[in-house]
């Protein structure tokens, strides 16, 4: 591991600042993404700025029913926190679905947004990679990638965002606060992370130096019967396969308002505007379901190995709304 | 100017204090074993996935191999070490000691602390992965087989020892909950 500085941030501007001074400063969470990656090789920086005991720790119910979370909320006080269960309890459930409890207790909501893929090929640093070296290649394209992404990705890259924190966050439109050296800002979710396109090392578009402040969820009265579904490789503490985060209002048999989300099938959490737009004023049953999931999945492109992610998906979301939609008629 | 590459730490360590110059490289479990002796806590994977360096920090569990030393300034960390008082063992421990929690040993003070947590975790109301319904409204799930091994899957046991660790953290949970009165477990 290359030697670095260390020091703690007295305040926010103060870790702006440290960082705007450094181009190879990082700011350290929990350091649970990190502190792995600076262990391999694939993160080198030469000074960490120590975020994590900077007051971005509460939770807050907004004037309009939403939810303000601050950037260093760690996991598990994001999943046991009651108004995210009783408002958001796909949030809730998204957030126990990742990691082990260890991992939840040290990583942070902000952390958590800008943790790094776990295609194998970017964790070993004597492989090619275009997302860690630009140009270099990919080699998933032709090698291992029954794990990756399906929907947005590019010839440059396959790789897929690792997090289930992010794809509850994404169906319940979700804003990202940051601070940086010229004054505050915000980002959408869904205009966080940048397209694959040939630029996959370049992630998210946060200005260079940027620390994330909080993440705010507007208010969504559909998110209160919402759900988190996970498919992985083992029951527990594994990344996911294919993932869901649903919501959804039915009234006389018909869909008002649903929310859908889709995690482990592109670089991003992925928003499935698609089948929200087939579903609003549909018949709420498992027919309209799959038309919407196979409306959303049309733009699927998968890879030799990963092409079962595509049934999977579509059954996910027949799965879980079918239950959902049922739980309400009992 | 190139920063300082290492610092002098103070680190409070089952209730003493320890202060050591440390390179900012050196994470917690190197610390606590490589310069203080405190060999508890064990090194397996060394990348946060296997649970065998598990400590206390603050009270709540954490894997000590991707926490930094210089960032544990300040926290209240407890290790293996510090679980018994005196010659009475932690409830926990006596628990893997009565019911054989354990085959080699290696995975397992890494298993007690994550259990002493757990227990605690389940105590506060946390929901987990299993519960059925996270809702506050819905109350607390009872401490069931499926919830604990859900709760430990952070930390694996080669052996596969893992019926008995179940049993071990049942039994140990039941008696905590006899203890405080308060909480419903069910039998494991």
């Amino acid at each position: 591991m290359r030697e670095f500085g260390y020091q703690k941030a007295a305040d926010v501007s103060g870790a702006v600042a440290l960082l705007d001074a450094d181009p190879e400063a990082r700011f350290l969470g929990g350091g649970t993404n990190l502190v792995d990656l600076m262990k391999t090789g694939v993160e080198r920086p030469a000074r960490l700025v120590d975020v994590r005991e900077l007051p971005l720790d509460r939770i807050e119910v907004t004037e309009d029913g939403g939810l303000r979370i601050g950037a260093t909320v760690t996991n598990s006080d994001l999943a046991i926190h009651p108004e995210v269960r009783r408002r958001y309890p796909a949030l809730a459930q998204a957030v126990l679905a990742g990691a082990s409890g260890q991992l939840r207790n040290m990583a942070t909501v902000g952390g958590n947004l800008l943790q790094r893929t776990r295609c194998g090929y970017f964790s070993d640093v004597t492989k090619a990679c275009n997302k860690r070296v630009p140009g270099s290649g990919c080699p998933a394209i032709e090698g291992e990638h029954h794990n990756h992404a399906i929907l947005g990705a590019s010839q440059h890259c396959v790789a897929t965002h690792p997090s289930d924190m992010g794809v509850a966050l994404t169906a319940f439109d979700a804003v990202v606060s940051y601070e940086t050296a010229d004054g505050p800002g915000e980002l959408p979710l869904a205009d966080f992370y940048l397209p694959v396109g040939d630029t996959p090392h370049r992630e998210t578009a946060l200005p260079a130096g940027a620390l994330i402040t909080g993440v705010t969820l507007p208010s969504a009265p559909v998110a209160a019967h919402s759900r988190y579904r996970k498919v992985r490789e083992r029951a527990s503490y594994a990344f996911a396969i294919g993932s869901i985060a649903a919501a959804i209002d039915v009234q006389d048999g018909v869909v008002q308002d649903v929310r859908l989300a889709f995690g482990a099938v592109a670089s991003r959490p992925w928003r499935a505007r698609v089948a929200e737009q087939a579903l609003t004023g549909a018949p709420a049953d498992a027919v309209s379901f799959a038309a919407a999931a196979d409306a959303e999945l049309a733009a699927a492109r998968p890879l030799p190995h990963n092409a079962y992610k595509v049934r999977l998906m579509h059954n996910l979301v027949v799965a879980v709304l079918t239950e959902m939609v049922q739980e309400v008629a009992r | 100017m190139a920063p300082e590459t290492s610092s002098a730490v103070t680190l409070n360590i089952n209730g003493e204090k320890y202060t050591l110059s440390v390179d900012h490289r050196t994470t917690l479990l190197d610390a606590l074993r490589e310069r203080l002796d405190l060999t508890g806590a064990k090194k397996g994977c060394d990348q946060g996935q296997c649970g065998a360096c598990t400590v206390l920090l603050d009270g709540r569990r954490a894997v000590s191999c991707l926490q930094l030393a210089v960032a544990a300034e300040g926290r209240e960390i407890t290790t293996i070490e510090g679980l018994a008082e005196g010659d009475r063992l932690h409830p926990v421990q006596q628990a893997f000691l009565d019911l054989d929690g354990y085959q080699c040993g290696y995975c397992t003070p890494g298993q007690i602390c994550s259990a002493v947590a757990v227990i605690e975790e389940h105590a506060a109301g946390w929901p987990s992965a299993v519960t059925d319904d996270v809702r506050p409204e819905a109350g607390p799930a009872p401490l069931s087989a499926e919830e604990i091994r859900e709760r430990m899957s952070g930390n694996l046991c080669r052996c596969g020892a893992y019926v008995a660790i179940v049993e071990a953290v049942g039994q140990a949970a039941a008696t905590a909950a006899d203890r405080i009165g308060t909480e419903e477990v069910t039998a494991v």
